[in-house]
């Protein structure tokens, strides 16, 4: 026997209150883990955005189109290197809960301003002359099975074609990849114009451009100057750098940050209160007990000890069962939300920050009965019955 | 027999608001190592009051207390720790013994403010317990043993880290007379074959007589039980 099997015994002393509590902190490291995954991922896109790279939406908001014009006159801005334009298409492949990320760009500046996808030469010349091709990413390639030569279906829910039909047939001919396994490859891109054409609404407009400066040095000049061209004109333009723009576009998808925050948060009160309020009165009804042990000759700095360590291991033990089942979840779920969510799993990061919360909670909690339970002078704890 | 304790004009007292309330004062008295003294006189007379400062869990308001040269009153929260776990021993009521750990789990407690291994700690806590008589009982937990076999395990938790002392506060008096007689017959045999000293408070005349000494506390000041029936 020694001060940890005090402490183990102390803790299941009552096992249904011992297994409720470490239940609760079990749900809030859960919904911790799941949300953090989520938000871990989701924020990814600004860590691979590249310094250079600006993006000019509509001033209004970036689901709102701009003219097609506006590319060739961004063209003449000095400093600007490449510039490609792309317009959100939506789709999905024979089911609507088969959801794919669809841009209609133009193929040859597309690649030139994202130099980071990588495939096959003959498998580029392909993208850029087949009209009525699709480039799609390896992940979503595998997530569906689909090789170079394919053709299928995408089906839009936003755009109809002149003939009344929402499908638009595609010719997989080529898969791209990046090396940094940051960049995401669960989307797919076509020809504008094989769009454009056949478009029954909104033709001749463009979602935003996306462009190349010679140096980051020059973004925020050349930011400007596209801005003031198109200032005063129905489609007003908001240019700002791609990691700024990333950012944007993850508030618009209701920030995801401040649901986390204020989920996480309220559980974590919650939990916090229910947690330390037990373990107060655990404490309590442990008093005699205590007094017992100081008798005995446990010095009060021992106590202490014990009383905070059994409250840190109760955290512990449910925030370690939460994170292990929120990695179990996320495991499970990967594969089926690739397609939405690519490289959904449990960053070691959250598992870190993770631990480090169930010790904060376990502390928090277990400091004011460790004091308590130090505190105590024998002669009360004993008078107590 | 030499002194174990030297009480010298030992006074105890409380507030209880305003108003200051005395136990006991200027009670001087010596206490020899090998004794066994009963402790008796009436309810609020400082009999528990008096072992709690000979246990040093509890400070006189005047007066020393002294323990083989050591001055107790005047020792720190961690050096009284200290002390009480090699010297004293307490035996209690109520038995005050842990829940959750069982007959030789609660002996080998006192134990583990040793730096005895595991096996030494095993050995001490087979043979206190086979003392007390209760070997067969040592994976027991104490909600499966009766009043009588509760008190002996928290006996041999009082004798496991061999004290000089054992403390007993009222000891039998949770207890029917034959589990009393056989707990007063173990403390005996701990006074008699080990030399324990032995200060017991008791409220019950015929535990009393197994002590070698009685002796009454009332109105501050004691009075030997011989002296008393004068």
């Amino acid at each position: 026997m020694n001060d940890f099997t005090l402490i183990r015994k102390n803790l299941f002393r009552k096992k249904m209150r011992a297994g409720l509590l470490i239940f609760s902190i079990m749900i809030a490291f859960l919904i911790f883990g799941v949300l953090g995954a989520f938000y871990s991922v989701w924020t990814s896109g600004t860590s691979t955005a590249a310094d250079n790279r600006l993006v000019t939406v509509n001033r209004i908001n970036f689901t709102v189109s701009m003219p097609f014009a506006y590319w060739g006159r961004v063209e003449g801005v000095e400093g600007v290197t490449n510039v490609s334009h792309a317009s959100w298409f939506g789709g999905y492949y024979q089911d609507p809960a088969n959801f794919i990320q669809t841009f209609a760009v133009d193929p040859e500046s597309y690649l030139a301003v994202y130099p980071e996808l990588t495939m096959p030469d003959e498998q580029r010349a392909a993208f850029i002359n087949t009209r009525d091709c699709l480039l799609v990413g390896a992940d979503l390639a595998t997530q569906y099975e689909w090789s170079v030569g394919d053709r299928i279906p995408l089906l839009s829910n936003i755009w109809q074609k002149q003939d009344g039909s929402a499908s638009w047939d595609f010719e997989i001919c080529a898969i791209f990849d990046a090396e940094d396994e940051k960049v995401p490859a669960n989307y797919a891109i076509f020809q504008y114009d094989y769009y454009n054409e056949a478009l029954a609404f909104n033709r001749d407009n463009i979602g935003w451009m996306v462009l190349t400066t010679a140096d980051a040095s020059l973004n925020e000049s050349v930011g400007r100057e596209i801005d003031a061209l198109f200032a005063n004109s129905p489609a007003e333009t908001e240019t700002s750098t791609e990691a700024a723009f990333n950012e944007a576009f993850i508030a618009q998808m209701g920030n995801v940050a401040m649901i986390l925050l204020f989920v996480v948060g309220a559980a974590f009160m919650t939990i916090l209160m229910i947690v330390g309020t037990t373990m107060v009165m655990a404490i309590n009804e442990r008093t005699k007990e205590i007094g017992v042990m100081k008798t005995l000759g446990f010095p009060a700095p021992r106590i202490f000890r014990m009383v905070l360590i059994e409250s840190i291991l109760l955290s512990l033990v449910g925030g370690l069962l939460g994170l292990g089942l929120a990695s179990l979840l996320i495991a499970g779920s990967a594969a089926a939300i690739a397609g939405f969510l690519p490289g959904f799993s449990m960053p070691p990061s959250v598992m870190l920050i993770g631990v480090g919360l169930a010790l904060a909670l376990g502390f928090i909690t277990g400091i004011i009965p460790a004091i308590n339970a130090q505190r105590v002078t024998i002669v009360t704890a004993l008078g107590k019955l | 027999m030499t002194d174990l304790y030297q009480l010298t004009d030992l006074s105890k007292g409380y507030t209880r608001g305003r108003e200051a309330i005395t136990i006991f004062e200027h009670l001087t008295m010596s206490i020899q190592e090998g004794d066994f003294i009963a402790i008796m006189g009436p309810s609020g007379s400082g009999k528990t009051t008096l072992l709690n400062l000979l246990g040093g869990i509890d400070r006189p308001t005047a007066g020393s207390v002294e323990c083989q040269g050591v001055r107790v009153d005047k020792l720190s929260q961690g050096k009284l720790a200290k002390w009480r776990a090699a010297n004293v021993g307490f035996i209690f009521q109520f038995y005050n013994l842990m829940p959750t750990l069982n007959a030789a789990q609660n002996v080998e407690l006192p134990l583990l403010l040793t730096n005895l291994s595991g096996k030494a700690r095993k050995e001490r806590v087979a043979t206190a317990l086979d003392i007390v008589g209760l070997s067969d009982r040592a994976r027991h937990s104490p909600r499966q043993m009766s009043g009588g076999q509760q008190q002996r395990v928290a006996i041999a938790r009082a004798i496991v880290a061999d004290p000089k002392v054992l403390l007993c506060d009222e000891p039998t008096g949770d207890l029917d007379r034959k589990s009393a007689d056989e707990i007063l017959q173990v403390l005996q045999l701990l006074n008699k074959d080990l030399g324990k000293t032995i200060i017991m408070v008791t409220h019950d005349p015929s535990a009393a007589k197994y002590a070698r000494r009685e002796l009454h506390l009332d109105k501050g000041r004691f009075v030997e039980a011989a002296e008393l029936a004068q």
